[in-house]
């Protein structure tokens, strides 16, 4: 269960080090987009030598390596696969991408003695892998999808807008694929760092579309992310009465009853269930 | 003959380079020499003895690096050297 | 001898007792010495050292609003060079790097003795390498003031840049081509000095509510130009845009909201640094949310507070200097933009504006376990600064809080032992970090507030042992034995010794 995920370029030594101050739930060390293909194996060795030795590390440590079709994927693999890391990030996945990661990281988990599973969250930027959605959610390891706005755009050679009409069909496909198997729908990063009324905007827009988290460029756009996708004041009181509702209607026997003239049954005790789960991870109740 | 380079002289970064020499030589500039040369020596000698290198030489250019910085730098740089065939 | 916090005081001053000591004396004030006259003009700068007889071991002194664009005290130390004066006392406000032409003076023993509030650049690290004959003696904002009216600091001829002077002797910082807003630090120049000249490149018929009054004014110089506008007053101060000094900022915002700081008629004051002016940022966030409105801002004025005055968040700003150009102009214009004076910001035995602070947000060289703060010396021990008015400021204000990145470059910003106190412990609450906040332990009240906070409160012990974690223990430089300054607290008293580096 995620809200924010920092991007950090993974050859930025002033970056890394203070990757984990920014309370984002996860940090993405970043081999690929960010990092020149000229300094791919000193931002590898960098991220991996970091990782190893930092003292305190972020909630949740994720490295996105470069694709299975590129000349760094297997070093990159190699390299960041430890007990330090909590998932992979694959960029241009397909199923057929990810069953093979499923299967190396497997083999990297015994071969290192790994004492955890790596998650893996996929990303999604390309028409193809736009289509097979419900396919990719379903892959092993897979806890979370990162929509990839810029990539896909160019992928479909459309213009991308603040607005995002453009993908709107890939938002809401996700949404869609990830609540059906309960996990992570990640909305693709708002560029403009400078704009943060528009990157609230964004946020509330895609939270609406059933989005749970947004990946981050910049650590300044954290603070507005994890303000928006998390639940309201007002739903987490509800939350708590419909809990506490259900407590006594269950000392009654009662399966279903009524609260502020409205049936309460057990999808709803779930989801405010849901809520409040959510609101004590984030230090709200 | 043959030489790598990694890092940068940006602030927390270090550069460093190395070249294949007949003897260990290290050189270390830093813009806290005075608080962590000894720190920073020992974390280039303890990495070389890691790659089970004994002769080289090595120029440090450091900007405040941390430990794990020096270090990467230090491995990127020696197989960038050894790449340079 | 050592003071109360074990530092070493040179033979000849007084001892630092505790920042409440000086509640034990008197104030004491020389006359003021009115002219009862006139002005005279003077033509040139060597006209100015004939008339006056400005000969060997005088005491000249200066203001620094003029900052780095400053003319007039090179134009002086030009002259003295020239006449080849010897064993001269300059007592400038503050120093700055576009003053090095002072390095050669010191060298040469034209200049022997050096009284200022804050130093930086070339001569800072001249009188750091031992070059000074005396000792410089580094007074604070509003130690200043009280040294000058008490006669402790006995000024032969203040020497006082003036962006426009009126026909009567009146001077003002709001006119001129080198306006630099208010003149706060020169009044007490004025007031105490044997003689004043003011030094200025633009007559005026008549200055609107002058800051300097003519009457204490023995001589005008007028000259081309008193100063480089581009190195008065930046265009704009912007808050920081580096992410860890937002967050630091953030929750130093999110910590006073805790504790009930953040209320109607509220005062406070931060330094102009980029973290400092960022917590300011997020106050007004607050305030705004919460339709709060606060009484007074004060200190050196950047442009965020007259906004936040226009905006109607404060009742009134009390401005000693402006630091860019929008507070320049504000004060010209808005009638609840008042200049102060330094006694008036900070002289503990005035009716002084920092004992009236709710909160003061200040920054750090270094901070030790007993919270005493560094902002005069590097870690190495080079003079790079100085209080300023963090001690006025911190010792005046209810909650102290310092702003600062637990690590810069390589070096932790704790250390057990600060190199230089600049500040005593006992007026520093709370140091908000990036990796964590530390509350000062005799503030009891505050830890009680902050019971069940989310912030991440941790003793100050954690914190110097997580930077440690981060950058290594760094090894303890070596420092040499002699003095080349001292560190005078508010009430005069010497807090702590600055060393020769080596």
């Amino acid at each position: 269960m995620r809200r924010s995920l920092l991007f950090i370029p993974g050859n930025n030594p002033a970056m890394l080090r203070n990757s984990d101050v920014f309370e984002s739930d996860a940090v993405i060390y970043d081999l690929e987009d960010a990092v020149s293909v000229t300094e791919k194996d000193a931002a590898r060795e960098l991220v991996s030598g970091f990782l190893n030795c930092a003292g305190a590390l972020p909630m949740e440590v994720i490295v996105r390596i470069n694709g299975l079709d590129t000349e760094y994927f297997s070093a990159d693999l190699e390299a960041v696969v430890s007990d330090k890391i909590d998932s992979v990030m694959l960029p241009k996945a397909s199923a057929a991408y990810l069953a093979e990661l499923d299967f190396l990281l497997t083999e990297q988990e015994k071969k290192k003695g790994l004492k955890k599973r790596i998650n893996v969250v996929p990303i999604v930027e390309l028409a193809s892998s736009v289509l097979q959605i419900d396919e990719i959610v379903k892959c092993p390891r897979v806890n979370g999808v990162l929509l990839g706005a810029e990539d896909l755009s160019g992928d479909i050679e459309v213009m991308r807008t603040k607005k995002g009409n453009e993908i709107l069909y890939p938002r809401m496909k996700l949404a869609y694929a990830c609540a059906a198997y309960k996990i992570d729908a990640i909305d693709t990063p708002f560029t403009d760092v400078n704009d943060g009324a528009g990157l609230e905007e964004d946020c509330r827009f895609v939270a609406n579309l059933g989005f749970n988290a947004k990946a981050a460029i910049h650590p300044n756009q954290v603070p507005v992310i994890n303000s928006i996708f998390v639940p309201a004041q007002k739903s987490i009181e509800w939350a708590l009465r419909v809990q506490e509702a259900a407590r006594q209607a269950s000392l009654k026997g009662l399966g279903v009853f009524s609260l502020d003239g409205k049936m309460v049954d057990k999808p709803v005790i779930l989801r405010a269930e849901n809520i409040i789960k959510k609101a004590r991870k984030y230090n709200l109740i | 003959m043959k030489r790598g380079i990694a890092g940068s002289l940006e602030s927390n970064d270090a550069l460093i380079t190395v070249k294949e020499s007949d003897k260990l030589e290290i050189t270390i500039k830093s813009v806290v020499y005075d608080f962590f040369h000894k720190q920073i020596e020992k974390t280039i000698r303890d990495t070389l003895s890691e790659l089970g290198i004994d002769k080289i030489s090595v120029v440090c250019e450091d900007k405040g690096a941390l430990d794990f910085t020096v270090r990467a730098r230090l491995i990127t740089a020696v197989k960038r050297m050894e790449a340079s065939k | 001898m050592k003071n109360v916090l074990q530092r070493t005081v040179p033979e000849g001053f007084k001892a630092f007792a505790g920042s409440n000591a000086y509640k034990n004396f008197k104030r004491r004030t020389i006359a003021e010495k009115h002219t009862g006259k006139g002005f005279i003009s003077l033509k040139s700068v060597s006209d100015m050292f004939d008339k006056l007889g400005i000969k060997d071991g005088m005491t000249l002194s200066f203001h620094h609003h003029l900052r780095n664009g400053d003319f007039v005290l090179n134009m002086v130390a030009e002259e003295i060079k020239r006449r080849g004066l010897k064993n001269m006392k300059l007592a400038p406000s503050s120093i700055f790097p576009n003053n090095k032409i002072l390095v050669e003076l010191i060298e040469n023993g034209n200049v022997t003795d050096i009284y200022t509030d804050y130093a930086n650049g070339p001569v800072a690290e001249a009188i750091s390498k031992g070059k000074l004959k005396g000792l410089c003696v580094m007074h604070t904002h509003g130690g200043r003031p009280l040294a000058i009216e008490s006669g402790d600091l006995h000024i032969d001829v203040a020497i006082l840049a003036v962006p426009a002077v009126d026909k009567e002797g009146n001077g003002t910082g709001t006119a001129g081509n080198s306006a630099c807003g208010s003149l706060g630090y020169a009044v007490s120049d004025l007031k105490y000095a044997d003689k004043v000249v003011l030094v200025t490149d633009t007559i005026i018929d008549k200055a609107e509510n002058p800051q300097l009054e003519g009457k204490y004014v023995d001589y005008v110089l007028k000259v081309d130009a008193i100063g480089d506008p581009s190195g008065i007053v930046s265009g704009t101060t912007k808050i920081t845009k580096d992410p860890v000094g937002l967050k630091i900022a953030r929750d130093a915002a999110k910590l006073l909201d805790e504790l009930g700081m953040i209320k109607d008629g509220l005062s406070m004051q931060t330094g102009a640094g980029g973290t400092s002016l960022a917590v300011a940022y997020y106050v007004r966030e607050f305030m705004l949310e919460k339709g709060i409105k606060g009484s007074f801002a004060s200190g050196g004025i950047t442009g965020y507070f007259t906004d936040m005055l226009e905006e109607g968040l404060f009742d009134e700003l009390y401005d000693v200097q402006c630091f860019d150009l929008k507070a320049v102009q504000s004060i010209g214009k808005n009638k609840a933009h008042h200049a102060m004076s330094g006694s008036r910001y900070a002289n503990p035995y005035d009716d002084n504006v920092v004992d009236k602070l709710d909160f003061v947000i200040l920054g750090a060289t270094e901070i030790d376990l007993d919270f005493n703060v560094n902002v005069t010396t590097d870690s190495h021990g080079t003079i790079m600064g100085g209080s300023g008015g963090h001690s006025d400021t911190a010792h005046g204000a209810k909650i102290t809080v310092i702003t600062t990145n637990l690590v810069k470059s390589r070096l932790p910003i704790i250390k057990e032992k600060v190199t230089t106190i600049t500040t005593p412990g006992e007026d520093v609450d709370v140091l908000v970090t990036e990796r964590g906040i530390a509350v000062n332990p005799r503030r009891k009240d505050l830890l009680e507030k902050l019971q069940g906070s989310k912030l991440p409160i941790v003793p100050i012990e954690q914190l110097l042992e997580t930077a440690h974690k981060i950058t290594g223990v760094p090894e303890k430089p070596e420092f040499s034995d002699k003095p080349v300054g001292v560190v005078v607290y508010r009430d005069g008293t010497v807090i702590d010794t600055i060393y020769k580096v080596r």
